[in-house]
């Protein structure tokens, strides 16, 4: 009986010739990675239990990325925790100011994922990496400090639900508005505890940013994780980044899938998540009443050069409605250069927008653009939950980069087309 | 293992920023914690939580985050043990790593009301409402059963070191 391709992957780290979903294996991940909120109770655990020497550091990547720059004494206290554990255990990855960027933008960026890996993270958006052809997903604090002391985690085999993407994607559609569709017809508990395999002509078509914005958001259809076939696309991302191979494996043609979704994108048009979850899919051009006081581009689901390009197009020459803040996050200080380099600042500053050095801040209601009770925020980010950016009574729209670009010029929810005739 | 406390009954879908908001996660001070536990839907719910309650929810309880301060929160706002009908995935290991009781039961969600007393029996696989008639609960797999009796994931995996390097020996 063949295998899918989250099942081989799986096999493959557990060293046996076939799994089948419902199995629970202990295996060596290959990476592990925590944060500035995640890593400090990771950290406590690990010395508490008398944790002396870490198993292997090099495979230990603590990325500040949530509450940096440092937002607050407290959050500065946590920073400084795991610096100070990163010079005691030599070898462990801690990315300082300068170096830090946004964790799931960071590390494909550095090279650190290849297909074939098996990655686990104290973050629950590091299903990102699905899109290397990596398997990689959420886990807690105390699974990361296991790691460190014996380098293994306990995982159970997830069935796997096929996503196929077939059609011809409308104007101003792009991999954020496929997630969106797809989370939207199954909803928040439709992948629960499942791998998504997502495949068909328009994900193939999709970049390797693309495809990590879909990745990402596997978690909010309650996934485990959400995974690509690694193509040439991969092996052209990874020329320059790193120098070892990956393993480029695919799901046998005898493969059995719990579940085939079949999203057909012809006649759609982009999508916005209406509050207070990200299944609440309506198109963006029914908003067209909807009053906005906040635009966020960024985060680890749409910071990457791609998104920010998407931007500028809309952005250029035009300026952000006058009651609304504009705020664009590159993902990462290379991505932040690179934008600088290809002249989108100039862009965004005539347009009056903000540019924010690298951070979460306020995907989950960190700092750099906090709402007020009673305001919304059209957002590239991933999940729209009730206080999720700030008050309790605000409100978050999740939405592409070229959404909330176009929505930032007139201040309510825009369908990019209407602006961009 | 027995539980046997006064229930808070939540809905479907209670998400990690629900249960602790992220303005909250610069700490991990159990006291604010459990303060703060549900602040943004039921405020003052940590502060005023009953010592040994029980949580009854409903569908794709703790989805979201990943953050571990969600099932600790609930652990110091001294709630004995959470009932959903089910649990999303990161809170389900979490929840099992902290050594915080959790039971899959949608019969217990569906008969069960604010304010009422749960009785649950985990040895026995039994659930009771107020004086009602007892209501099976399927156990869950024998290591995750053991990792909660250990007192978490860290306890279990020593645990099963040293007895390895016993072996060994």
């Amino acid at each position: 009986m063949g295998m899918t391709l989250t099942e081989k992957i799986l096999a493959k780290k557990a060293g046996v010739a076939h799994l089948t979903p419902h199995e629970f294996i202990e295996i060596e991940p290959d990476l592990a990675l925590a944060n500035d909120i995640t890593a400090p109770i990771t950290i406590d655990e690990f010395e508490k239990v008398g944790g002396k020497k870490v198993f292997r550091p090099e495979c230990v990547f603590l990325v500040p990325d949530h509450f940096t720059p440092n937002k607050d004494i407290l959050s500065a206290e946590h920073y400084r925790k795991l610096k100070e554990f990163a010079a005691v255990h030599q070898g462990v990855h801690f990315f300082e100011q300068g170096e830090v960027g946004v964790e799931h933008a960071l590390l494909p960026e550095i090279g650190a994922v290849r297909p074939g890996m098996v990655i686990i993270g104290a973050d629950s958006h590091t299903c990102t990496y699905g899109a290397l052809g990596a398997f990689s997903t959420g886990v807690g604090s105390t699974d990361i400090a296991g790691y460190l002391l014996t380098g293994k985690a306990w995982l159970k085999v997830p069935p796997t639900i096929k996503a196929v993407f077939t059609g011809v994607m409308g104007p101003w559609m792009s991999a954020k508005d496929l997630i969106l569709l797809f989370i939207g017809t199954i909803g928040v508990s439709g992948a629960q505890y499942k791998a998504i395999e997502f495949s068909g002509p328009v994900v193939d078509g999709l970049s390797v940013e693309g495809r990590m914005t879909m990745a990402n958001m596997a978690i909010e259809a309650g996934a485990k994780n959400g995974v690509f076939v690694a193509d040439d696309k991969v092996e052209a991302y990874l020329r320059g980044r790193t120098k070892e191979k990956g393993d480029y494996l695919t799901p046998d043609k005898d493969a059995v899938y719990e579940r085939v979704v079949v999203i057909d994108v012809t006649g759609r048009s982009p999508v916005v998540a209406w509050p207070h979850l990200p299944e609440n899919v309506r198109p963006a051009r029914e908003g067209g009443n909807v009053r906005i006081d906040q635009v966020v581009i960024g985060s680890c689901t749409n910071g990457r050069i791609e998104d920010l390009r998407t931007a500028a197009q809309i952005l250029k020459g035009r300026r952000v409605a006058p009651h609304l803040r504009c705020l664009i996050i590159p993902a990462t200080p290379a991505i932040y250069r690179q934008a600088l380099e290809e002249g989108l600042f100039q862009i965004f500053l005539d347009a009056h927008a903000v540019i924010s050095p690298p951070t979460c801040g306020p995907c989950l209601g960190g700092h750099m653009g906090i709402l007020a009770h009673g305001e919304r925020c059209v957002s590239t980010t991933n999940r729209n939950f009730v206080g999720r950016m700030g008050h309790r009574d605000s409100e978050i729209y999740l939405a592409s980069p070229a959404v909330a670009a176009a929505t930032a010029v007139t201040g309510r929810i825009t369908d990019p087309a209407e602006l961009m005739k | 293992m027995k539980y046997s406390g006064i229930v808070y009954k939540f809905a479907d879908n209670v998400n990690t920023d629900e249960i602790i908001p992220a303005r909250y996660l610069n700490t991990t001070d159990p006291a604010v914690l459990g303060r703060y536990c549900m602040e943004d839907i039921r405020p003052g719910f940590g502060a005023k939580a009953v010592k040994g309650s029980i949580i009854v929810a409903g569908d794709n309880f703790g989805c979201g985050s990943s953050r571990e301060h969600a099932p600790l929160s609930i652990k110091y706002a001294g709630i004995a043990c959470v009932v959903a009908v089910s649990f999303a995935r990161i809170f389900f290991r979490n929840a099992i790593n902290i050594g915080l009781p959790i039971v899959e039961s949608r019969e217990i969600y569906e008969h069960i009301n604010e304010g009422d007393t749960l009785t649950i029996d985990l040895d026995q696989g039994k659930a009771v409402i107020g004086a009602g008639s007892p209501i099976t609960i399927a156990p869950f797999p024998l290591f995750m059963q053991k990792i909660i009796e250990e007192g978490g994931w860290l306890p279990y995996l020593l645990k099963s070191r040293t007895a390895q390097a016993e072996r060994l020996k």
